[in-house]
């Protein structure tokens, strides 16, 4: 086996993870803590790309866009939470599903009509461009390598926060004990809607760093989405924790099955047959990872203690 | 009750619909507005447009009436879109359809009813072959002839290793399947992908790096393809590794990757039946025009979608209007006989054009916006390989 | 208020006659009214109630949310699909092996997702039928993403009962409509009925009298995967065509929101919702391309205020007069 190839696709599937996890993190936050299942979080991931590419074009710089993004997305998380999803909280996840999916839809179209249907594409600054070498021979995209420090500086930003600070303190209550947080005197509205907040800076931050590869468009939101989703489920869903490692997992089984998958069949398959089955089931991993776990483990990898499923 | 009232009021306002008309022609026109992949589709629906402005939406003695419809990119969908068009706006023909699944689904409906069926993109092996029809044409190419043009320039270019990257859905597999037809060097890898989920190739480019082919092949229609272009060059592959590809880069993505500043696309070469700057009188006058309104070049799928209008023009002229002959009409739909933005091309037996595939390249055209300009002819009236299924 | 209950469920019934007997005039009354197109909407609308009223059976009365009911219509839409394929047209074979079949996925998928509850369960099902999704579109035999066109409805081999007849096959939807509302009814109301709805309201207590509620609900499942099957095969006679569109996500969506529209729990509220949903959609599409940003907020506006869905309101309304 090449092992330069081998350490790119890991750091490929690191890179993937990431994206997950900034996603996942604020999914599972919002799920584990005020029970609210957002499928319109993917359009918020959306939405970040497409901030980032007007400013991107407004500034002729990509960095000043996300500086400016960010804050944005905080400010229509906000918005949203108190606008639609407020009213959701009391109610079962069935509606929460419901709702939400009508919200995918407005996005869509909302996008659609101010941003056209085209996607956008984001230049990136010179010193992003080209690829580095790195020890052993490897090769790497500089871009991706800024993703992957992106995505760890936030996991350490969200790991102390969450561990040390009185805000995080307040997160880890209400992720294992809504009603005992409430009772205890904690201003739950408020706690909520700074969640969302961050939970919707994180998804659009996602969105606006992947958009320079991918482009910003309408579809963007919906596949990840369901990604994002399976790496909660499978993480344990209210847990910081899980997400991270279940993101790196999600992003490595996919990245890796794309890469090795037909070659592994090959080993005992026609080559034919090899080439067919690979690319399904290689798009299937991740669903047949989430089933096998959740068969095992109904409450995923990580439950935070003392929550209910 | 409500639904009885409405229905009473649906009847009504159907009724009062029908005045007395001039003699028209009605044509449905099958295309996306809805979903990612309305970009394709408003500018298919622009050629149409464009056709329809510099016929002065007359063809012949008859006034042509156009209703458009939604195929929201499903086949389901698409069906039933073109169900309202034949059923209930009762058109005379029924044109557009970018997606062969779309137009897989719903042929039935048209040629059942005894219409015409006129294709001016989606061009399934089915319908070239076994279930080719009398009533059924194509103003576009069948799916295996570009790509087999594209593995006939490989040859020409004395590329000896290609690596193959495609969607995995069936126009993905069927352009890998052309490429592999005609391609008579070595196939050193080959990624199918998750589509139209999978806009990441990390994976797939980090083994084309290390496969080191002399050309990589792709195919990513719509958004796909500025995104996957882009990666390319994030990966360093730019100016390293030789890219071809067929229907990937177009008038569609191309500004997109300019306003990007990604040269990775330019001086690629690409096999069509069709290029913006051919030297024709009708293409002339179509791209200027076209040009001159939405400020960009056409794609192929406006070219398409104009063709297809002049194909239906020459139809209603041979009979004089009289959409009751349609025999008449069948008859100068085989002949072909109008200007075509391609040049003069004909009609195959099972109704597909025999005609010239090109291989074109990326350039930036005299005011520096990019292009793709037709270069030499790479298969000369290619027929596709079902036409000897066709039993008509 | 007995009265007023009384009267309040006979309004809900004769909108469920009326929408019923529409349906049964459909032939007739849409050339009548100069719309035949009507007629193939109507058959779609009733497929659709065939699917919501299954999916009612678990998630209305039982409390499943299934997020991947479509991969049961879509298993069965894909045997007849398949089997037509292969040369087998009779009806009296594609019909009952597609119905195993939808049975056979339907179990196996319930037997692992039953395992899991609330978020997690939605997670699961949803995972399950996108599995299938994506075999699908990978199956290139049957024409993977393109969807596999079938050449002829299902062969009966009798003469009254040709499927390729557009006003018998119409019938043959409306007769399936019928068995499908009755055999729901029966069950709903037997002892197997109460037990499922016992563990929607309150399932510890349903295990605590001593009922292995595991069993009861991977039944429930069963009846309604094979149930949604029949609605696959009726479609991919009608539209004579399967794609891998009939297992996606978004199809299971819809379906969960017709049976939210119609009113969950309410036998008939499902074909309501089904019928509603479909000329809602069709008419905001003739109004505007954009009609997503009309029908987005609408969703969330029956969520938020139109709880009970259609019979739900029919059923308030004179309480609250």
């Amino acid at each position: 086996m090449n092992y330069v190839l081998f350490a790119e696709q890991l750091l490929n599937g690191i890179q993937l993870g990431m994206v997950l996890f900034l996603l996942a993190a604020g999914l599972t936050l919002i799920f584990g803590i005020m029970d609210l299942v957002n499928l319109a979080h993917g359009s918020l991931y959306m939405l970040g790309a497409y901030f980032a590419a007007t400013f991107t074009q407004m500034t002729d710089s990509f960095v000043l866009a996300v500086v400016i993004s960010v804050p944005l997305m905080v400010l229509s998380g906000i918005a949203l939470e108190i606008v639609a999803l407020r009213t959701l909280y009391r109610r079962d996840h069935l509606d929460q599903v419901l709702a939400t999916f009508g919200l995918i839809l407005f996005f869509r179209e909302l996008v659609r009509i101010f941003w056209g249907a085209a996607g956008r594409t984001i230049p990136l600054p010179p010193y992003f461009n080209g690829s580095v070498s790195l020890p052993f021979g490897i090769d790497y995209p500089v871009y991706r390598l800024v993703i992957i420090t992106l995505g760890l500086i936030v996991a350490g930003g969200l790991y102390l926060v969450v561990q040390r600070t009185r805000i995080g303190m307040l997160i880890r209550a209400g992720a294992s004990n809504r009603e005992m947080a409430g009772a205890l005197g904690v201003n739950i509205p408020l706690l909520f809607t700074v969640i969302f907040g961050i939970g919707a800076a994180l998804a659009g931050f996602a969105g606006m760093i992947i958009a320079p590869l991918t482009t910003a468009n309408i579809g963007m939101g919906d596949t990840v989405l369901i990604q994002a989703f399976v790496v909660i489920v499978i993480g344990g869903i209210g847990s910081i924790r899980g997400a991270f490692i279940a993101a790196l997992l999600t992003g490595m089984i996919d990245t890796l099955g794309r890469s090795f998958l037909d070659d592994l069949l090959a080993l005992f398959l026609p080559v034919n047959a090899a080439e067919a089955a690979g690319p399904a089931l290689s798009s299937m991993l991740i669903y047949v990872l989430m089933a096998a776990i959740l068969f095992f483990r109904p409450q995923g990898l990580f439950p935070p203690k003392g929550a209910k499923a | 009750m409500k639904q009885y009232i409405w229905l009473g009021a649906v009847a009504a306002l159907g009724l009062a619909a029908l005045p007395v008309q001039a003699a028209e022609i009605k044509i449905g026109f099958i295309t996306t507005l809805t979903g990612p992949a309305a970009v394709i589709g408003n500018d298919f629906r622009n050629g149409a447009e464009m056709a329809l402005q510099h016929i002065g939406k007359k063809m012949g003695p008859l006034d042509v009436n156009i209703i458009y419809g939604d195929d929201e990119q499903n086949p389901q969908k698409g069906k039933q879109a073109v169900e309202k068009l034949v059923e209930r706006d009762n058109v005379d023909v029924v044109t557009g359809q970018i997606w062969s699944n779309v137009l897989l689904a719903s042929k039935d409906v048209v040629l059942d009813a005894n219409k015409f069926l006129i294709s001016a993109n989606a061009g399934p092996s089915d319908l070239a072959g076994k279930a080719c029809h009398k009533n059924f044409f194509n103003v576009s190419w069948q799916n295996d002839q570009t790509p087999m043009a594209l593995g006939e320039l490989l040859n020409q270019k004395g590329v000896k290793s290609l690596y193959l990257v495609a969607p995995n859905y069936a126009a993905g597999q069927d352009m890998v399947a052309g490429v592999e037809r005609t391609f008579k060097g070595k196939i050193v890898g080959k990624d199918m992908t998750a589509w139209p989920a999978q806009m990441d190739w990390s994976a797939e480019l980090t083994k084309v790096k290390a496969a080191n082919p002399d050309g990589v092949f792709v195919f990513y229609p719509g958004g796909h393809g500025p995104a996957f272009l882009t990666q390319y060059d994030q990966a360093g592959l730019t100016g390293k590794i030789p890219l071809y590809s067929v229907y990937t880069v177009d008038a569609l993505s191309l500004p997109l990757l300019q306003k990007a500043g990604n040269k990775t696309a330019l001086g690629t070469f690409l096999t069509q039946m069709w290029a913006a700057d051919m030297d024709n009188a009708a293409n002339k006058k179509f791209v200027a025009d076209f040009k001159a309104k939405h400020g960009t070049y056409p794609s192929y799928y406006a070219a398409q979608a104009y063709d297809s209008i002049m194909l239906i023009k020459s139809g209603v002229e041979a009979v004089k209007g009289n959409l009751k002959d349609q025999d008449g009409m069948r008859k100068a739909f085989e002949a072909a006989k109008f200007d075509s933005v391609r040049g003069a091309f004909k009609m195959g037996p099972n109704h597909f054009p025999i005609q010239n595939f090109y291989a074109n390249e990326v350039i930036a055209d005299k005011d520096g916006t990019w292009m793709n300009a037709n270069r030499q002819v790479v298969l000369k009236d290619h027929q596709d390989s079902y036409a000897t299924q066709c039993k008509m | 208020m007995n009265v007023g209950l009384t009267r309040c469920m006979t309004l809900s019934r004769v909108i469920s006659a009326l929408v019923l007997a529409i349906c049964a005039f459909m032939p007739f009354l849409a050339p009548a009214v100069g719309e035949p197109f009507l007629i193939g909407m109507f058959a779609r609308a009733m497929i659709w109630s065939i699917a919501a009223l299954s999916l009612n059976l678990i998630m209305g009365y039982g409390g499943m949310i299934s997020f991947g009911h479509a991969a049961y219509l879509g298993v069965a839409a894909y045997t007849v699909g398949i089997l037509s394929f292969h040369g087998v047209t009779s009806a009296w074979i594609q019909w009952p092996t597609a119905l195993i079949v939808s049975a056979i996925v339907a179990f196996l998928f319930g037997a692992i997702s039953l395992r899991t509850r609330g978020v997690y369960f939605i997670m699961i099902t949803l995972a399950l039928s996108q599995m299938l999704y994506f075999l699908a579109r990978s199956a290139e035999l049957y024409g993977s993403d393109d969807g596999l066109t079938i050449a002829r409805r299902s062969a009966t081999g009798l003469s009254f009962l040709n499927l390729n007849d557009r006003v018998t096959f119409y019938y043959v939807i409306f007769a399936a409509l019928l068995l499908c509302l009755f055999v729901l009814w029966r069950i709903v109301n037997s002892r197997f009925g109460m037990v499922i709805r016992g563990i929607k309201s309150n399932e510890t207590r349903m295990e605590g009298i001593g009922i292995s509620t595991y069993r009861y609900k991977l039944a429930a499942f069963v009846i309604a995967g094979t149930m949604c099957g029949l609605a696959g095969i009726l479609e991919a006679n009608l539209e004579k065509f399967v794609s891998p569109d009939t297992l996606n996500w978004a199809r299971s969506g819809e379906m969960i929101f017709m049976v939210v529209l119609g009113g969950m729990g309410s036998l008939f509220g499902p074909v309501t919702g089904a019928v509603v949903y479909w000329l809602l959609q069709d008419k905001l599409a003739d109004l505007t391309e954009h009609w997503q940003i009309i029908f987005g907020p609408f969703l969330i506006l029956v969520v938020l205020f139109a709880r009970g869905g259609i019979d739900g309101m029919l059923k308030r309304r004179p309480r609250d007069a």
